[in-house]
């Protein structure tokens, strides 16, 4: 109950999410639209995903394991462990970035190329946006259920993303 | 409960000039001043408006050079769609109204609200900025479209002055998303008790479905710029095609197709208009209730329609693109949920219209804005259905017809929105009345100037006048059509002076309008139940309960024949 003791007064944290998740996840969608017309122009050659991309995907899957850890028992190691693994992450993405380069990969070089630097910076600056909730919750426990949400969510839409650029 | 019944959540009233007016974290101090900044940009994009129309009545004086008069058309439309309206009306409005209709003290989140306002203002100075640079501001249409605004060097506008554009959207696109948030987390989550969905303020569900089409839609622009960006600073082809020639010197890139783009930004686009109208047409309801003395007519009927609305306007976008070179069955399919959406219009239009019926007329400023509105969306919504269909758009688009059009909708019904909803609120907003007989003066020469000026252009459309043509002298087929062009320019000077009255009207009533009391209009909704204006917190009592629909007028007969929605039933 607060203050005046008339508002309703629910929380409005989890549909101030929802409305986060949606409008992000309409980001990827439009995205994935522009992907799927300029994959079928004649000069579209898929580009080999760099080995470690692979590697990245364990770290971000174990870094929301711990994440979610760190929400059901509400110790402060495991959010630790999670946000470590999350800038591991964002470093492995970097690393991933100097493969491309490294086999003469660059932004311009090519549409596949394109889009994958494309949307794993996009993807990463969730990722930032993330570790800062994840960070915030550490301060405020009240907070780790929507932040791990939202870390949830960022880590499923780049499995979504891997999925686009090594299938389609 | 006593002890806290003047604030909630530790928002205590801010003390010192910067807290109070600047800074702010109440959500009427950042509607007002949302609404502001848009007066601001309104009156440069005015001018750049009334720069067009001189160009245009008398070319041979070649009064602005020809890039010149490409990025007056661009910086109009863009400045008078994201900056003018946009800010006024969804997030002016929006701000103000939301909490005090929902009967909440403030936004769900007031630091995140005051966080979009202070990331518009460096939009606009961008925005504004870009006519300093070199080679002027962006020129390539208030739509953007490739390859004309992803070459640096195709016209003096498409270097640093796109930049500037693209990063000034991108700034709007962060504000607007997190004002969407704040209403959609508002309205849902933050009625006071009795306020159930079905009771609250028919500009209430417009402010929700606008959001959540701006959340929907917003993002893919997002996508579409920041792609933008990429093909013109690093060398990328999301849009650009093979065999580009500038100069004498064939373009590298290859492959990318500018349809992409289109398609991205009119998922957008389309939307948008809604996003804007919508609030328009609530604003429309909440003033006609109050001066027919009548509830809206059918209040379950027009929120349904509003959804059907929004669903089908984020499926329409291509109708804007019938003559790209899009497949022609998708025309064909765009052309049938264009016409469709015609059906959930019109019955907000004929809800509107018997809002009228048997009611008790009070012809106040506010009223007139009202009714204005409607008659425009009327004469829009019939110029939309030869542009929603692609046979007769082929013949259409681009021409002056669709400017015609567009002015009456999104021109036309968001700014007499914008008109009436100001004439209604400004007692609640500053505790004075705005002076009746300059708002009577206001809108006549307003209506008088602004309709025979639009359907002139419809005309000229119908001739063959092209938009965006510097100079329809040097082209035959426009001889026929242009001679409408100095009629259409003295209309225009009309129109602005007419807003000039409102300008003088909005600033004196501030400071010397006539003092009101809680109630000035004998309205029913909950904003009128406090102060005006409003106090911090918005009640300096416990919030009010909601106990019966919004619009309880004509209920009593005699001089109060309305009662309030916190009133308790008997």
């Amino acid at each position: 109950m607060n203050g005046n003791g008339a508002t309703l007064a629910t929380r409005p944290a989890p549909l101030g999410l929802l409305g986060v998740l949606a409008t992000v996840g309409m980001l990827f969608a439009a995205f994935t639209a522009a992907y799927l017309v300029r994959r079928t122009a004649a000069d579209w050659r898929p580009v080999a995903l760099p080995a470690i991309a692979w590697a990245n995907v364990a770290v971000l899957v174990s870094s929301g394991a711990a994440v979610e850890a760190a929400r059901r028992t509400g110790r402060g190691p495991w959010l630790l462990a999670g946000l470590g693994l999350g800038v591991a992450f964002l470093g492995g993405q970097l690393l991933a970035w100097r493969d491309l380069a490294g086999r003469g990969v660059f932004l311009a070089t090519g549409p596949h190329g394109s889009f994958l630097y494309v949307l794993s910076a996009v993807h990463g600056a969730h990722v930032l946006a993330g570790l800062g909730a994840l960070a915030y919750a550490g301060a405020r426990p009240a907070a780790l259920g929507t932040a791990s949400a939202f870390w949830h969510f960022v880590g499923g839409i780049w499995l979504y993303v891997l999925v686009v650029v090594s299938v389609l | 409960m006593i002890e806290s019944s003047g604030h909630e959540g530790g928002h205590e009233a801010p003390r010192g000039f910067l807290r109070r007016y600047v800074f702010s974290t109440d959500h009427k101090v950042i509607g007002i001043q949302y609404f502001l900044t848009a007066v601001v940009m309104a009156l440069v994009a005015t001018v750049l408006a009334m720069l067009i129309r001189v160009q245009l009545a008398w070319p041979e004086k070649a009064v602005v050079a020809p890039e010149t008069y490409v990025s007056l058309v661009t910086m109009h439309g863009t400045l008078m769609v994201f900056f003018v309206v946009s800010l006024a009306l969804v997030s002016g409005f929006g701000n103000f109204l939301i909490p005090l209709h929902v009967g909440a003290r403030d936004m769900a989140y007031p630091f995140l609200n005051m966080l979009s306002f202070w990331v518009i203002v460096p939009g606009c100075v961008l925005m504004l900025a870009s006519f300093l640079v070199e080679g002027g501001a962006a020129a390539a249409g208030w739509t953007a479209y490739p390859p004309l605004s992803a070459l640096g060097k195709a016209v003096p506008g498409s270097g640093l002055g796109q930049t500037l554009w693209l990063l000034a959207m991108a700034l709007f696109i962060a504000s607007f998303t997190m004002g969407g948030l704040n209403y959609v987390t508002t309205i849902v989550n933050c009625r006071t008790r009795g306020m159930s969905m079905m009771r609250l303020p028919l500009v209430v569900w417009t402010f929700l479905i606008s959001a959540v089409l701006g959340l929907l839609s917003f993002p893919a622009l997002t996508a579409a710029a920041i792609l933008l960006l990429l093909d013109r600073h690093a060398g990328t082809s999301f849009y650009l095609p093979a065999g580009l020639v500038f100069g004498n010197e064939t373009l590298p890139h290859q492959g990318g197709t500018p349809l992409l783009f289109q398609h991205l930004f009119w998922f957008l686009g389309h939307p948008e208009v809604y996003v804007l109208v919508l609030p328009a047409l609530g604003i429309g309801f909440e003033v006609i209730a109050a001066f027919a003395r009548r509830p809206p007519f059918g209040y379950r009927l027009s929120v349904y329609s509003i959804l059907v609305i929004a669903v089908l306007s984020m499926i329409v976008w291509g109708h804007h693109m019938f003559v790209s070179g899009m497949n022609p069955y998708l025309g064909k399919y765009f052309s049938i949920v264009t016409v469709l959406i015609t059906v959930p219009f019109s019955v907000l239009g004929l809800n509107l219209i018997a809002s009228l019926w048997r009611g008790r007329i009070r012809l106040d400023a506010a009223m007139l804005f009202a009714l204005g509105l409607v008659s425009a969306i009327g004469i829009g919504g019939l110029g939309g259905l030869y542009l929603g269909t692609a046979t007769s758009d082929l013949y259409f688009h681009d021409s002056y017809f669709v400017v015609g059009h567009f002015h009456f909708t999104i021109g036309t019904v968001t700014f007499f929105g914008i008109y009436a909803g100001t004439y209604y609120w400004f007692p609640k907003m500053f505790g004075r009345r705005m002076d009746e007989g300059l708002g009577r003066v206001h809108f006549w020469l307003t209506v008088t100037s602004l309709f025979p000026m639009f359907l002139l252009m419809h005309y000229q459309g119908l001739g063959g006048l092209l938009r965006r043509t510097y100079d329809p002298t040097v082209y035959a087929y426009n001889a026929a059509a242009r001679g409408l062009n100095l009629s259409i320019t003295l209309l225009a000077f009309g129109l602005g002076a007419g807003q000039i009255v409102f300008l003088v009207n909005l600033f004196r009533s501030m400071f010397a309008g006539e003092r009101t009391g809680e109630n000035p209009w004998q309205a029913t909704t909950l904003e009128w139940t406090t102060e005006s204006p409003a106090p911090h917190g918005n009640w300096r009592r416990e919030v009010p309960s909601a106990h019966r629909s919004p619009y309880e007028y004509g209920r009593n007969g005699g001089a109060e024949d309305f009662v309030l929605q916190s009133a308790e039933k008997a």
